[in-house]
Order: structure tokens, then sequence, then C-alpha cells
């Protein structure tokens, strides 16, 4: 079977790869606002970083003489680890002394944190892209007429396999209690004994962490990043977290998803140029139509 | 969880706070900088650290003491004097501006479209307290209305600075109905895809703005048969402007509208509780400041004689916001300082050029931990220290 059918579902499965990716980005997003109320904006940043930092680690492994599988696996590791702690060490540095100020002080170090982060990739390690290392297999499964590479089975895999294990770790375990406890406030649950910076610096790893496997994958799809990747792609996370419902985990999930299909198929019925001017089209129609999004409840604001 | 908190309180240890966190900043530098700088950056940090143990910690950014003194004497001058303070100093820039050269009136030109711009932005960021992120839009409406009107139906600059103006503040409106309900975190995504979405227009409506490669051939002001050609001419101009923003601003700033911008700013439910119709208010706010974006955009493409949809990127949001950030969130003479301080900046930096970016990011995160209201803080804001500090 080929001709429109196949065409709109090959679009969708596109979506569906970068939309995932969205995901991961966009949990980052919603877990921080969801605690502490603020847009982090030098998530995007965190993303680049990671996918940079994924980039140099696996080189260097390999110039080490590391087999493929156990460099890609432990660069990964690396990368996570990395990439979380510049999550924490930005929350330490530019938010948390700024806590209890007014509302926009928060706002503008954060976006200073992001020209900060932009700047220091691009001074560091140069304004050419940086090259993934490997040339991974482009192969894939097809079947009546759409395909599906390996890398974007293997994208969706990993996605939804974290997706499931941040949904239970935020439902199962202590330190996931303590964070919705945190969530939904901040003094009683240090009034009970939950340690909130300890929280706080935990969301911000994790978040950035997943932010980080984001960047991985998207090298590895692409094969090669930029330093000013960040902006845009931190830019549609944030409409993804929006769009789900923002301070809600599934819903920045369903919200990355969305996202990415609705972003393919703008691109390939529309045309490429116009791919931001939707997602932010979105973005806009959500806050005046529906501001909790798709799966938020209307909380009245907190005064 | 029990080895976390066991690394956590080894770090709190102070006997090891030092070379920890000059590990931690090295570790976490050595993949994107190699491990020459990396180690440079854990001594520097290791070095800092035990200054902060042995040595006083600097607990705030000085102001220069000769710049703090100066405003104090200004802030002392009787009234009439301190009316006519601004007014001496816009005559003395004018008459400067028959004895520097060129190059230095260009850049001081330059400096005057960014005063307006940060004016504009500093009226709804500043005084309403409305984050706005896309505010290179309302400047790039402003400039290719000039640009088009111009090339296409021979309207002069003086008929566009007004309509360039009326049509950013008619953009600011259509923006304002729908999203000011938002809160202010929401707003300043909001405007951000507006600013994207304006230059993705820009760039992609051919017909109209000639895409990527821009407008040629824009006319250059002229009065009265006088054609404008000089840098000098320009900064005249843009001195004019200025002044004029300012005197207006000065006003609005102390007026029922600027007082009620402020309760509406630190306090939102308890403006609208005293009767303050916020919504209005901030509508007001947001196309006052698209208009003076307007009005700078056209003035930029009278000087440029060109416009092209990457003179309005993101970028430039950022810049004219650092500018108020710098002056001081909310006043009218910090807006222009800022602008000025950072226009001569790259001039001043030469050489070292490519990391004045990297020095804004870091300056942004500072002043907001360290001097949140500016080099020139605002009136309100200091009038409150000092009742604060009376108790």
């Amino acid at each position: 079977m080929t001709g429109p059918g196949a065409e709109l579902l090959q679009q969708v499965i596109n979506g569906l790869a970068v939309g995932a990716v969205y995901a991961l980005i966009a949990l980052g997003y919603t877990m921080v606002y969801g605690i502490i109320e603020l847009i982090n904006f030098a998530h995007g940043e965190i993303y680049m970083m990671g996918a940079y930092a994924g980039i140099i680690i696996l080189s260097a492994l390999l110039a080490l003489g590391a087999p493929l599988g156990l460099a890609l696996a432990m660069a990964l590791a690396a990368t996570l680890l990395l990439t979380g702690l510049y999550g924490v060490a930005t929350e330490r540095l530019a938010y948390r002394p700024l806590r209890g100020a007014s509302r926009l002080a928060p706002l503008i170090s954060a976006l200073g944190m992001s020209i900060f982060f932009q700047q220091y990739v691009l001074l560091s390690q140069g304004a050419r892209d940086k090259i993934f290392p490997v040339e991974l297999s482009s192969g894939g499964f097809s079947a009546a007429g759409v395909k599906v590479s390996y890398i974007q089975s293997a994208i969706l895999l990993v996605a939804t396999l974290l997706m499931a294990g941040l949904t239970l770790f935020v439902n199962k375990t202590r330190m996931g209690r303590a964070m919705r406890a945190t969530a939904q406030d901040p003094v009683m649950a240090s009034l009970s004994g939950v340690p909130v910076n300890g929280v706080i610096a935990v969301t911000f790893f994790i978040g950035s962490a997943l932010a980080a496997v984001a960047g991985f994958m998207i090298a590895m799809y692409y094969g090669k990043v930029n330093y000013l990747v960040g902006y845009i792609a931190g830019l549609k996370a944030f409409v993804a977290a929006v769009l789900g419902g923002i301070g809600n985990i599934p819903g920045a999930m369903v919200g990355g998803l969305v996202l990415g299909v609705v972003e393919s198929l703008a691109a390939g019925y529309i045309g490429g140029e116009y791919k931001d001017v939707v997602a932010f089209g979105i973005l806009i129609v959500v806050l005046i139509a529906r501001p909790a999004g798709i799966l938020g409840a209307r909380l009245p604001e907190k005064v | 969880m029990r080895i976390v908190a066991r690394i956590a309180a080894l770090l709190k240890n102070r006997r090891f706070a030092a070379p920890a966190s000059a590990l931690f900043f090295g570790l976490l530098a050595l993949p994107f900088m190699g491990l020459a700088r990396a180690s440079i950056l854990a001594l520097a940090v290791l070095l800092f650290r035990f200054a902060a143990l042995f040595g006083r910690v600097p607990s705030g950014l000085r102001i220069p003491r000769g710049f703090k003194r100066t405003r104090a004497l200004f802030a002392n001058l009787p009234a009439p004097a301190k009316r006519s303070a601004p007014l001496l100093l816009a005559a003395l820039l004018a008459v400067a501006a028959f004895m520097l050269d060129p190059y230095t009136l260009d850049v001081a030109t330059t400096a005057g479209i960014y005063a307006l711009l940060a004016l504009g932005l500093n009226v709804v960021v500043g005084m309403a307290g409305l984050l706005v992120l896309g505010f290179a839009a309302f400047y790039g409406v402003g400039a290719y209305a000039y640009a088009i009107l111009n090339t296409h139906y021979g309207l002069g600059f003086w008929t566009c600075l007004p309509i360039g103006g009326g049509l950013a503040a008619l953009f600011g409106l259509l923006l304002g109905l729908p999203t000011l309900r938002l809160r202010g975190d929401y707003l300043a995504i909001v405007t951000l895809g507006f600013g994207e979405i304006t230059r993705i227009t820009l760039n992609n409506w051919d017909s109209l703005t000639n895409g990527p490669n821009g407008i040629l051939g824009v006319a250059p002001p002229s009065l009265f048969g006088f054609s404008f050609d000089h840098p000098r001419h320009y900064f005249l101009l843009a001195l004019a402007l200025v002044s004029l923003s300012v005197f207006f601003l000065k006003r609005l700033d102390k007026s029922r509208i600027g007082r009620a911008w402020v309760a509406m700013r630190e306090d939102e439910t308890a403006a609208e509780a005293m009767g303050i119709p916020t919504l209005r208010l901030k509508l007001l706010a947001f196309s006052l400041a698209a208009f003076w974006g307007g009005v700078a955009g056209v003035f930029f493409a009278g000087k440029q004689l060109f416009v092209s949809p990457e003179s309005f990127n993101f970028l430039e949001s950022v810049m004219v916001l650092c500018m108020i950030v710098l002056g001081g969130m909310g006043s009218v003479p910090g807006a222009v300082l800022g602008a000025v301080l950072l226009s001569f900046l790259p001039e001043v930096l030469r050489g070292v050029e490519e990391y004045r970016l990297l020095a804004f990011g870091l300056a942004m995160v500072l002043m907001m931990r360290y001097r949140p209201a500016g080099i020139w803080p605002e009136a309100h804001r200091v009038l409150e220290t000092r009742e604060a500090s009376r108790g």
C-alpha cells in the first residue's frame, strides 16, 4: 500500500519520534514548574549541553578503544550524570538565592543562565556543527510502504521506558512522595520534615537528566548538533508542557507527542518554513482557550 | 538515598566545602573546556572559596563611589535645579554633537535607538511588571511600516513616525487583548512566541517584505527640504526623540496611571481590590510600550535605509531587557543609562568582543542576585527602602 494513507502514517510516525524527544524535555519544565512555579528558561540549553556532552564523551570513549555498545551505554550514563549536575548547579547558583524575590527576578535570572550556557558552549566548542562520532545503521522495519528506522524505534522505546520509570518513581517511592508534597505546599512539606531544598535539587537533577537523554538521542537521530538547538527545542518543549497542562507529568508526555505529530503534519502538508509558527500558534490558542492544558485541572490561582 | 544524604552532609562540612566545590565545577567543565582550562577553573574556584573563608565576602555588587556621590548630589539638588538638569544635559549633548567625530556620533545614535526601545520596554516590564520577551517584534513592525510605506507609497519619515508607532501600538493591543489575562510567566512565553512569529512572517512573506533579503532604498528623513545625511543630524534627532520621551515618561511615571501600575506590579489582587482597573492599565502599558518600540523602529529604518528580518530577532529583545535590568527596572533615567552603557560597551571591549554575550548572561544572573534594583533604582523603590529602614 502506498499513496496518501501511507504518507500520512509515515508523517505521524516521524512526528511521534520527534514528539517523544519533546516530551522528555517537557518533563523537565513541567516538574520544575510543578515544584517551584518557575519557567526554567535554561532548560533548552541543558538539553543542548546534554547532546554535546554525549558526543564528546562518546568520542573520547571510542578513542580509548571501547567497543561500540559499551561506549554508547557508558557515554549515556556519564552524560546523564553530568547534565543532571549542571541542572543542580543552575538551581543552586541562579534560582535558590532568588526564592522569595519578586516574580520577575528568577525569570530574568533564568534567561541570563540560558544565554550564558549558549555562549559557554559556543566559546568552548566553536560554532560549527558537532558531529556524532559513529554512523549508526540507517536501516529499519518497513511494512506497507511505511518505514520505521532503528533509531526512531530506539527513541520511542527509551522514551516510553523513561516515562514509565518516572511515573513509578513519582507515585511509588518516598522521594516521589516528597516531591508531590513539595509541589502541593512547600512550607507545609518542610514542616512535616521533607527536606525541601534537597527535593528541589533532585527534581532539577531528574529533569536535566531526562533532557540529556533527549539530547543524546537527537544527536544520534540527526547525526549532529549545534549550539543553537537548545533555544528552539526548549521553546517547543515548553509549548508541549503547556499543551498537556503545565505541572502535570502525564500531560507533558501527551503534549510532546501531540505537538510532534501536529508539527510533522504541518511540515508535510503546509510547508516546512511555517512549522515553528504552527507550534507557537498552538501555544497561543491553548493559553487563551484552555490555559490548564489537555490534562491539567483548572486550579484557582494561588494568592 | 542514604548515600546521597551522606555525600551532601560531607559537602556541607566546612573543611571540605572549598575543595569539593572546586572539584565539582572542574568536573562539570571538563568535557566542554578540556583538562587544562577546567583545571584553571577549578583552581580559581578553590582560591575564591578560600578567600571567602578567610576574608570578607563581597555581599553585594558595589556601585563605584563616584557615581553614587554624583547621584546623591543630584538627588539633593533644589527642585528647580533638579527639573532643569536633564534639559541642561540634553543641551550639553547637543553642543557636543558639533565636536564629536562621526564614528562616535554614529554609536551614540545607536545608543539613542536603544534608549527609545529601553524606555518603551521599561513601561511594560519595569513600571507595570509584565515581562515581555518579544519586544523586537514591535521594533520590527515600526521599521517595516516605514520601509514599506516609503518605498511603495512614497510616504515621508515624519508621517511614518506616528503611523509606525501607532501600528505597533495596535499590534500590542491585538496581542494584549487575549493574553493579558495570563499570569506573568505565561505572558513572557506568549510574547516570545509572538516575537518569533513576527520574525518568521517577515522572513517568509516575500511579496510584502521581500523575505530574508530585506528592503533596500528607504529614504532618509528630511526636514523643510533639508535632508539628513550626516551622523550629526541623526544624533540630534535621536537626542530630541529621547529627550521628549524622557520628559513624557517621567511625568507618566508620577501620574495617577504610573502609581496605579506600581500598585498592580507589587500586588495585583490588592490593586484590583482598591478599584484599579488592572486589565485596562495592562493594555495601556502594552500599547504604550509597543508605540515606543514602533517609533524606534521607524527611526532605525530611517537611519539604516535598509531593513531585514535579522535585525529583529530574539537576541535584540534580550539586549533591550538587559539594558533596563542593568539600569534599574522601572526607572526612566535607568533605562537611558542602561542603553547608553550597553551600546558603548562593545566599543570599549574591542578584542574581547566574543565574550560580550557571555558576560551579558552572567550579568543578568548576578544583577538579579546582588542588585535587583539596578544602577539607578527607581524613585518608588528608593522611597520604600528609606521608609523600611526608618522602621
